[in-house]
């Protein structure tokens, strides 16, 4: 079964595979997704009538730290990819648990984060700025738990050894989302936190 | 690819061929851990900068240009050598581009019309 769906894009016109067609097509139009409420950011985020304000709340170190949390599960992601390829399982697994751990070393930073802007007084409805950050920054965490969740799934089926090298497409799907993933996260701290009205 | 190329390229099968050694092409091209580990040391590299950039005072367009710049560098590594768009076949560039490109559009015109502003 497994090799069926490893060589099934064999059999497609083109000589590519229909998943990883699809996987880009996703991606591409996640790119409006992330790209709209990013522009809902910026148009708002300065228009609150009452505070706190983004000056007032964001620790740049502490993010800075997040951020290159997030950059290093990229590579990790990389590296998983780049074991089974080569037909290196147990390297695969290494890395697939290095990036899960990460992401949810990520995923920790995000919900402290948020627990501390909810302390200084933002919330959800306090201001146009709550509004838009939570909603931006909390789809993108939703987003690093299901690749986190992914990640995982992959870890246990090949614990079963239902990954060898001949289903590396699997484990590129899973990678070509991580990614995509860390490169929202590199425009988010670049327009989101680094460059503040 | 208009029809007439299509056509002229054989149809269905000459592209199912050209698949076929895009993807094995793909496959021996992918870079090793030692390039992925240099990447990933350059990338990490860029964040410092940017950080410290931050600290540094700049005038507000001048670190806004430095931040988009670094930024989109970031990026586009990401993009080309994790994402194998570097080594991979145009399709896939075709359809991430067009909905980067789209995204880009809507991010450039409701920054325009609405008034929001980045510098």
């Amino acid at each position: 079964m497994a090799q069926a769906a490893g060589t099934a894009h064999l059999e497609t016109s083109t000589g590519l595979d229909n998943r990883k067609l699809l996987m880009w097509l996703f991606l591409g139009s996640e790119c409006l997704f992330f790209g709209s409420l990013i522009a809902a950011y910026l148009l708002y985020r300065d228009r609150s009538v009452t505070g706190p304000y983004p000056g007032d709340l964001f620790d740049i170190p502490f993010t800075s730290v997040s951020a290159f949390v997030l950059l290093m599960s990229s590579v990790s992601m990389v590296l998983a990819l780049a074991a089974i390829q080569r037909g290196n399982v147990r390297g695969m697994q290494i890395w697939l648990l290095t990036t899960a751990v990460l992401g949810l070393l990520f995923l920790s930073g995000q919900a402290f984060e948020f627990t501390e802007f909810n302390h200084e007084g933002l919330s959800l409805s306090t201001n146009l700025f709550g509004t838009t950050f939570f909603v931006l920054t909390g789809f993108h965490g939703a987003h690093v738990t299901i690749g986190v969740l992914i990640l995982l799934s992959l870890f246990t089926v090949s614990l079963q050894g239902r990954i060898q090298q001949k289903d590396s497409l699997n484990v590129e799907l899973a990678g070509l989302y991580w990614h995509f993933v860390d490169i929202v996260w590199i425009v988010i701290f670049t327009l989101v936190y680094l460059i503040q009205p | 690819m208009t029809l007439a190329e299509y056509r002229r390229r054989g149809g269905a099968e000459a592209l199912h061929e050209e698949g076929h050694v895009a993807e094995a092409e793909h496959a021996e091209k992918h870079p090793g851990p030692l390039e992925y580990a240099q990447i990933g040391l350059i990338l990490a590299l860029i964040t410092g900068v940017e950080v410290a950039i931050y600290y540094l005072g700049l005038s507000h367009t001048l670190l806004v240009i430095a931040l988009l710049v670094l930024s989109a560098t970031k990026f586009s590594m990401v993009v080309l050598w994790f994402m194998h768009l570097k080594f991979d076949n145009r399709l896939f560039s075709t359809m991430f581009i067009l909905g980067f490109i789209l995204a880009l559009s809507v991010f450039t015109v409701a920054l325009a019309t609405v008034g929001g502003k980045l510098v």
